[in-house]
């Protein structure tokens, strides 16, 4: 399996502050790979290192196994990117402003290929309109066919889905499956939506302060996490009763009234809430957190 | 050689579509009208309060108030405005595309950076040179049809030179190209200045400043400025007046033209060197 995204201890310092420190992980071709962090850990400044917006202090950036700093132009052919938000020319039309994209990748645009484009990223019919019109969504929808339009290997997403409405979401998250799946793409995929990351992504880094807190694939690093599993039920006493008097105190986290928050895997839910309906005790509610959300906010608050 | 016309032509799209660079086409034509209109009704006293004090030397005959004349007249007074009109659109080339972040998706395409600053320096001379036709075609050609044409009454600081007719043609030419090239230095100016900040407002405002502080300069006898006055842009941005005098000093004209152009390569080439060390943060 070739190597699609590389960085070897990059290193970013503005003046006296470091935004990224020491960074390195790859991204195999053929991934979809998660990029997280909380704001101000370093995520955007590594994208645009990745972009060559920004030039590191140290290390190094390979894309496609080429270094970024000698063979910029012939990558960039390579990839299709959105970093932070998309911004156009709000006084053209959309299909104006894809028309300049298309001539500075030098490519030959039939009125079909147009259609086509703005029907992937359902703009079709809105396509003549002034950007200055459009919504923060359909923007973000114009700057996937941006991203698109030259069909490119890989594929950055800084924040795609942010401004998307609930099917925006849904049809973004199918695309990049499609993509991904059909077209061999890989994609480089930066979310704070943490649900949207585990359902789509292969492999994630986690960095915080500047430095990778965690990495590797999704599955193996959320196998080993509990959830944080929340059970509501119609008697606190009776439910402590069970806790103390069963083997399953050492899920119990704490509790506001009837409300237990667990700590367990999900194989234990079902096991759980049956012992509870054994005994006789009315469950109101079973909920848990994300659990790409609960490991997120673990490694990255301790 | 295909990529860069491509992002060139990309850039002369912007530029021409952008609402703001209406704004100088409107003034140049809204502010040559005026004149023209005030010519057309108080031309004759203006003139008469002019040729008034020369009536005691010699008599002036002819067709004086003509389209050469208002013209001259126009030019000599847009010259000062022009600097402004320029440096609001090439000075927004790309601090404008900084801010509002359009400058990402530029700096994420094939193209170098270098050729992303020529074609923007281009676009904003295109940007210039249409002025300038816009200028022409009302200040010489408009004025000739309302006013005809006939010889000029040239006053500059040398003294009252009358230009013929028939003579005059290839001085306009000339003066119109060493306009540009004065021009062109504002708009390499504000270009460079525009790659260095980030905001669309300061490049533009920085342009006047400098171009006030150096006029202020040509303005004073002083024996300190008088050592820098020759090697400022400004000093040479009026020397398509030149051309206007008879003889016409060709070596000074020489001069001024060699002075603007080593401005302009300076500012291309720091343009240049800091655009492609710039971290876009934006």
């Amino acid at each position: 399996m070739s190597i699609a995204i590389q960085l070897q201890s990059v290193t970013k310092k503005f003046k006296d502050f470091t935004a990224v420190d020491q960074l390195s992980f790859i991204v195999n071709t053929g991934e979809i790979y998660g990029f997280l962090g909380p704001n101000g850990s370093g995520k955007s400044t590594s994208l645009r290192m990745m972009m060559g917006l920004i030039k590191p202090s140290d290390g190094n950036i390979f894309l496609f196994e080429n270094a970024l700093a000698t063979h910029r132009s012939s990558i960039m052919r390579r990839v299709g990117c959105i970093i932070e938000k998309p911004d156009f020319y709000n006084y053209l039309s959309a299909k104006e402003n894809i028309k300049l994209f298309v001539r500075a990748n030098q490519l030959n645009y039939t009125a079909k290929d147009y259609d086509a484009l703005f029907d992937l990223v359902g703009l079709r019919g809105r396509e003549t309109d002034k950007v200055k019109t459009y919504s923060h969504g359909m923007k973000q929808r114009l700057g996937l066919a941006q991203t698109l339009l030259h069909n490119p290997d890989l594929i950055i997403l800084d924040e795609p889905n942010t401004g998307l409405d609930p099917q925006g979401i849904i049809d973004l998250r199918y695309l990049l499956l499609k993509l991904n799946q059909k077209q061999g793409k890989t994609i480089l995929f930066s979310s704070h939506i943490l649900s949207e990351v585990q359902e789509i992504c292969n492999s994630m880094i986690v960095i915080n302060k500047g430095k990778a807190v965690a990495q590797g694939k999704v599955a193996d690093l959320l196998s080993l996490e509990k959830l944080h599993v929340v059970i509501e039920v119609n008697d606190e006493e009776k439910m402590k009763r069970i806790l103390s008097e069963s083997q399953c105190a050492s899920f119990f986290e704490k509790n506001v009234s009837n409300e237990f928050w667990m700590n367990m895997s999900k194989s234990q839910i079902a096991p759980f809430v049956q012992l509870l309906i054994e005994n006789n005790l009315e469950v109101c509610r079973v909920d848990y957190k994300n659990q790409l959300e609960a490991y997120f906010l673990k490694i990255t608050q301790s | 050689m295909k990529e860069f016309g491509a992002i060139l032509y990309n850039e002369l799209i912007k530029t021409i579509r952008r609402p703001r660079s209406f704004i100088g086409f409107g003034v140049i034509t809204f502010i040559c009208l005026m004149l023209q209109g005030a010519f057309y009704h108080d031309g004759k006293e203006i003139l008469s309060f002019v040729t008034g004090q020369l009536d005691n030397i010699f008599t002036v005959e002819g067709k004086v108030l003509n389209g050469n004349l208002i013209c001259f007249v126009v030019l000599q007074t847009l010259i000062v405005q022009m600097p402004l009109l320029v440096a609001l659109v090439t000075g927004d080339l790309v601090s404008g595309e900084t801010a509002s972040g359009t400058i990402r998706f530029l700096l994420t395409r094939p193209a170098s950076r270098t050729k992303i600053v020529l074609a923007k320096w281009i676009a904003g001379l295109f940007y210039t040179l249409l002025l300038l036709i816009i200028l022409g075609i009302f200040a010489l050609f408009v004025s000739r049809a309302i006013f005809g044409t006939g010889d000029m009454m040239a006053l500059n600081s040398e003294g009252l030179t009358i230009i013929r007719g028939d003579d005059i043609n290839w001085r306009w030419g000339g003066a119109f190209l060493i306009a540009f090239l004065a021009l062109g230095v504002v708009s390499s100016l504000a270009n460079m200045l525009s790659c260095i900040m980030d905001n669309s407002i300061t490049p533009i405002v920085t342009v006047m400043a400098i171009i006030i502080v150096f006029t202020i300069i040509g303005m004073f006898d002083l024996p300190s400025f008088d050592v820098i006055k020759p090697y400022l842009f400004t000093t040479h941005m009026i020397s398509w007046r030149s051309l206007f005098e008879d003889p016409v000093p060709i070596s000074d004209i020489v001069f001024s033209c060699v002075v603007l152009l080593v401005h302009i390569i300076v500012f291309v080439s720091i343009s240049i060197f800091y655009f492609n060390r710039k971290d876009i943060s934006a």
